[in-house]
This record gives structure tokens, sequence and C-alpha cells, in this order.
């Protein structure tokens, strides 16, 4: 068998050129087409992982981004060192793939004219982890939004808290629903996006306390991981389990929103969120 | 569970037991031998304990015989009042809580339990609370708030429960929930760390003013084991991760993590419990006399920039 993965694998390198193969249903989608359709599979409704670039443009008018705080970056705190070396490394390598600085860009800009603040997580970044860097920041912007009176609008992708900070990395998850909690009691919005995935530390910090909490299709979304729940409960689980949908199902989720969509959600919604919502012209 | 770092200790303990029962009845026999075994035993345990590395420490976090938050109720707490239920699905026994006196002074306690014996680890799953436990504790805290209690809370817990059920019923959004909710109670908040400081289980009832640690207990974003199997795929690397991830008190205090270690007697609070147990009613109603001289207005601003503080290490103005 093992020959024959092989081949396949190394037939699909020459395709993937012109090619796309969905992630999940493994259809061969025209990379033209993936990209036009939001990296949204045609066959499958596979709503694929999107860089914090591409979430901007999909989300706030052209030309309104402002990003702030850009320069806040890792730290290492612990010294830390696993057997692929150490976190120092790591996360310089992280910046250079990614051209970031963290797993977080936030900053303003509009949606339909109306003025928000936003926090886009980067799956690319050490897997979105949430580190010092990546908690300060999303605690800044927490700020920024409480001072500027403009709605708090968080996308998270993140596997969860970042191990290579150590007890650091934990604390982050207190400090950024200290933050949301402060903006909830000046009823300042603040709104969730869990998109693919959402998981472990982060799942258990901001991402599950919106005013709303929304997702996008099929995204991955819990607190412990399905390996460790089935090595724990020493059984199998059903193949929905953690998916959006289920959330949704039990009553985590207000709305499962395709990312076409998304933009035109926001604007429906915001007015309802603000007494008196700012049109900027 | 014996600890296999003991052993030279158990072995002079396990004489001085023998020599005791021999010498039942009779006054003089053995007591110079059984005083001067005694005095040997105290400094190998001084010896060992001075030198525990962060495994070692896990496994003594982890003792069995150490005091756990039923032997605090019952040792350094009066008049407890167990109040049961998240008065929207069930009572988690992983975490337990009611009104308390401690030294005179009322407070709400709440923490995790582990249980005593087999049937009792069973009955509260180890100390791994599920949703429903978060939810007490913090319908607990809220009322703790409204009656002007401050709150004590207790953390012993290997994590909160991977299950099925849990996830379910929303294991993620329990524990945010307590965190963003115990920021802004306006009540002191006093936090002691007494065992296992496991991941989303531990800070789920882990925001506080006053964060403080037992010296051999341990406080992680991840189990040794589970940290280990992940970034070394081995599992049994457990001992270079535990060091690794700076999870002892001595760390944390450095950290800023930490307010204060609570000494532990030579040998480990599982040999000297009563006197354990002594030492953490202490520091706690100092805590609580201190606290409660600040107003909850400040006292809540306090905490926030506490925990605003923690990963800061640029000098950014805000
Ligand atoms: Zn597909």
């Amino acid at each position: 068998m093992a020959w024959f993965k092989k081949s396949q694998k190394s037939e699909s390198k020459e395709k993937s050129e012109l090619w796309n193969i969905c992630p999940s249903c493994k259809a061969h989608v025209y990379k033209e087409e993936w990209i036009a359709g939001l990296k949204v599979c045609p066959k499958c409704n596979y709503h694929d992982r999107l860089n914090y670039q591409e979430r901007l443009d999909l989300i706030l008018d052209n030309g309104t981004f402002k990003e702030i705080n850009s320069e806040i970056s890792t730290n290492d705190p612990i010294n830390f060192v696993d057997a692929k070396g150490s976190y120092a490394e790591k996360a310089k390598a992280a910046k250079k793939k990614t051209g970031m600085n963290e797993a977080v860009v936030t900053g303003c800009g509009n949606i339909n004219d109306i003025p928000v603040v936003v926090a886009v997580m980067d799956f690319r970044f050490m897997g979105g982890s949430l580190g010092s860097g990546t908690g300060e920041k999303i605690l800044l912007a927490a700020e920024y939004a409480l001072r500027n009176k403009r709605p708090y609008i968080i996308f998270s992708a993140s596997g969860g808290a970042r191990m290579h900070e150590g007890i650091i990395s934990l604390m982050q998850m207190a400090k950024t629903c200290a933050a949301i909690a402060r903006l909830n009691k000046a009823g300042v919005p603040y709104i969730s996006v869990l998109t693919h995935p959402t998981t472990g530390g982060v799942s258990a910090s901001f991402a599950t306390i919106g005013d709303i909490n929304i997702s996008e299709p099929g995204a991955l979304i819990g607190f412990a991981g399905r390996r460790v729940i089935e090595e724990t409960i020493k059984q199998k689980l059903p193949k929905d389990f953690q998916t959006a949908e289920y959330l949704l199902e039990h009553g985590f989720l207000d709305k499962i929103v395709a990312r076409k969509d998304m933009k035109e959600f926001f604007t429906q919604f915001l007015p309802y969120a603000m007494k008196t919502p700012k049109r900027r012209r | 569970m014996d600890l296999d770092f003991e052993a030279p200790l158990l072995e002079v303990e396990e004489r001085i037991n023998e020599l005791e029962k021999l010498g039942k009845g009779s006054d003089i026999k053995f007591r110079s031998e059984i005083t001067e075994l005694k005095r040997k035993a105290k400094s190998i345990s001084k010896k060992i304990y001075k030198n525990l590395t962060p495994w070692q420490t896990v496994q003594v976090a982890r003792h069995k015989d150490r005091p756990l938050i039923n032997n605090y109720i019952k040792n350094i707490c009066s008049n407890f009042i167990e109040l049961h239920g998240d008065r929207c699905y069930g009572d988690d026994q992983g975490i337990i809580g009611g009104f308390a006196t401690i030294g005179n002074r009322q407070v709400m306690l709440i923490g995790h339990q582990k249980g005593n014996s087999v049937e009792e680890n069973l009955k509260c799953n180890f100390g791994m609370a599920n949703p429903e436990g978060y939810r007490k504790a913090l319908r607990l805290m809220r009322l703790a708030e409204r009656y002007k209690l401050p709150i004590v809370s207790l953390i012993d817990t290997p994590g909160a429960y991977p299950g099925l059920e849990a996830e379910e019923r929303g294991q993620a959004e329990a524990i945010a929930r307590n965190l963003a909710e115990m920021s802004q109670i306006a009540t002191p908040i006093i936090i002691v760390i007494t065992g296992e400081g496991g991941s989303g289980g531990a800070i789920g009832i882990g925001v506080g003013d006053a964060i403080i640690m037992l010296e051999n207990a341990v406080y992680s974003v991840i189990s040794p084991e589970g940290c280990a199997s992940i970034l070394w795929r081995d599992g049994a690397k457990a001992p270079l991760a535990a060091e690794n991830l700076k999870i002892t008190s001595d760390e944390l205090l450095k950290l800023k993590v930490i307010d204060e270690i609570i000494p532990e007697p030579a040998g480990g609070a599982h040999r000297e419990r009563d006197e354990t147990m002594i030492a953490v009613k202490q520091t706690l109603v100092k805590y609580i006399d201190r606290l409660k001289r600040t107003s909850t207005s400040k006292l809540v601003n306090k905490r926030y920039e506490k925990f605003a503080a923690l990963g800061r290490f640029g000098k950014k103005k805000r």
C-alpha cells in the first residue's frame, strides 16, 4: 500500500499547479474557481481556512483597514525548548513564513460604512495559538473599541493556548476575557466569529462569549481534542461532533453564516447592536 | 502510591514504626533510638524536598495523601453549608462549594474535589469537572457578591473533563464565562492552588485578587504528559516537559503569575497534613483581612490590571 499512496501523492503534486484539491471531499477544483469562490468548495461547501488578509478583504470596505499594534510580537517568557528546538527559532520561522509578528492582526475599518474594530487570527502562525503577544493585541483592540465605542469583532482560528509560552499563555485566557467583560459592562458590542478551527484555550475564552457567536459551515469548534475524548470515554465519537452545526444544535452558536454572506450579515446585524450607528460618508 | 525518590525516607519511617510497635507498653525501651531515627528522617526529608525536580514535584502535587478540599473543610472551616447544583442541568461533584467560616471570617468556599477513596474519586471524577461544575461555581460566586462575602477558591484538578457530554453542554463556554465574570465580581477573590493546577480546568475558577500556591503544587497550561506527547511525540518525555514548562511555585512567582508561596513542611503536605492546612488557613485569614480594606471598585480595577499585565513584556503605553 505504501508505494500506492506515494505515487498518488506525487501525481497530485503535478496537478496542484492548476488544480486545488478540496481538503474535505478531495474534489479537484480549478484554482481560479477556488479563489473566486472564496476558498469554499463548490462540491461539498467545505470552507477552507483564510489568511488574515483574505478575511479582512472579505469583511471590510476596500481600503478602510488601519492596523493597530502591529509591532507587538512573540515573547519567550520561559525560554522554551522542545524536541524540535527552541521556541525562539520556531517563532522566527513563523514570522518569516507569514510576514506577521503574531498570530492575530488587529485594527479598525468599516463594514458598509459602519466603523468597527476587528481582530483576525491566522492559523498559519503557529496554528493560531494564543500566546502573550496574541492576548495583548486582543486586549488592546478591545480597549480601543471601548474608548471609541465601536463594535468589536474577533475572527478566531486557533488550536488553543500556545504551550511554548507555558503558564503565561494560560493567563491570556483570563486576560482576554477580562477585556471582553469590560465591553459587556460598557454596552459595547462584541461579536465572536468562530472559524475553522477554534479549539482548546481559545474556545474556552473569548471565542465562545460573544454577545452573539457565529460560525461558518463545517467549522471545527471544541474544547478537548477528538483523540483525547475518545481515549477518555473509550468510544468513537459521532462524525459531526464538534462541528459548527453540532454547536448550533446544542445551543452555543446563534447562527451559521456562509462565507459569501458574512459581510451582509454584519451590515444587517450591527445597527441592532448600536443605538446610534455612526455612518461614515 | 509510594514516591520512589522518597525511598530512603520511607525506609527510616518504616523502622520507626517497627520500633514503636515493639516498644509498646514500655516507655524507655527504644526511646533514644526512635528519637535518633526521627531526627534522621527529618534531615533526610529536608534534603530530598530541597532538591525536588519539577517532575518529582508533579508527583508530590498529585499524591493521594495530600490534603484535599474536604480535608480543608473539615480542618480549617466551621459551619460549612454545602450548596448544590447549577440550576440548569445538575450537580457536579468535581467542583463543590458553599458557605464556610475560616477563623471567624465568613466566606464562600469553592474548589475542585478529587475524593479520598476510590468510590469518592469516581463520584467526583477525580476533580475533573463538567460544565455544570463551573456553572455552579459561578452561581455561588454571584451569591457571594450579593452577600458581600469574600470568595476562596481552592484549585486541585488534572483539568476539565474531556468527555462527550461535557462538550455537548459547553465545557468551553462554561470556563470562558467564568473567566469573564470572575474578572468583574465585586468581592475579594482569593485563589489557592493546593495541588494540581491543570490548565483551563484550573483557571476556570482561578481568576482573583490574590493567587497563592502551596510550595509543591504545580500550575500549567498543559499536563507534562500531554505536552510531551504533542511536542516530543513521546509521553515518556514528561519529566523533561515538566522542567521546560516552568510549572513549579518558585518559577511562577518569578513570572508574577502568583503572589505568594505557602511553604510546606519538610516531607511535603502529604506527610504533615495538619501543619499544611494550618499554614493555608493563616494565609487565607491574612488575605481576607487585607483585601477587605480595599473598596470593591478599586479591587475590580486592580484585578483587571493584574491580569492585563501578564504577558506584557514591552513598555507599550496604552
Ligand atoms: Zn469539497
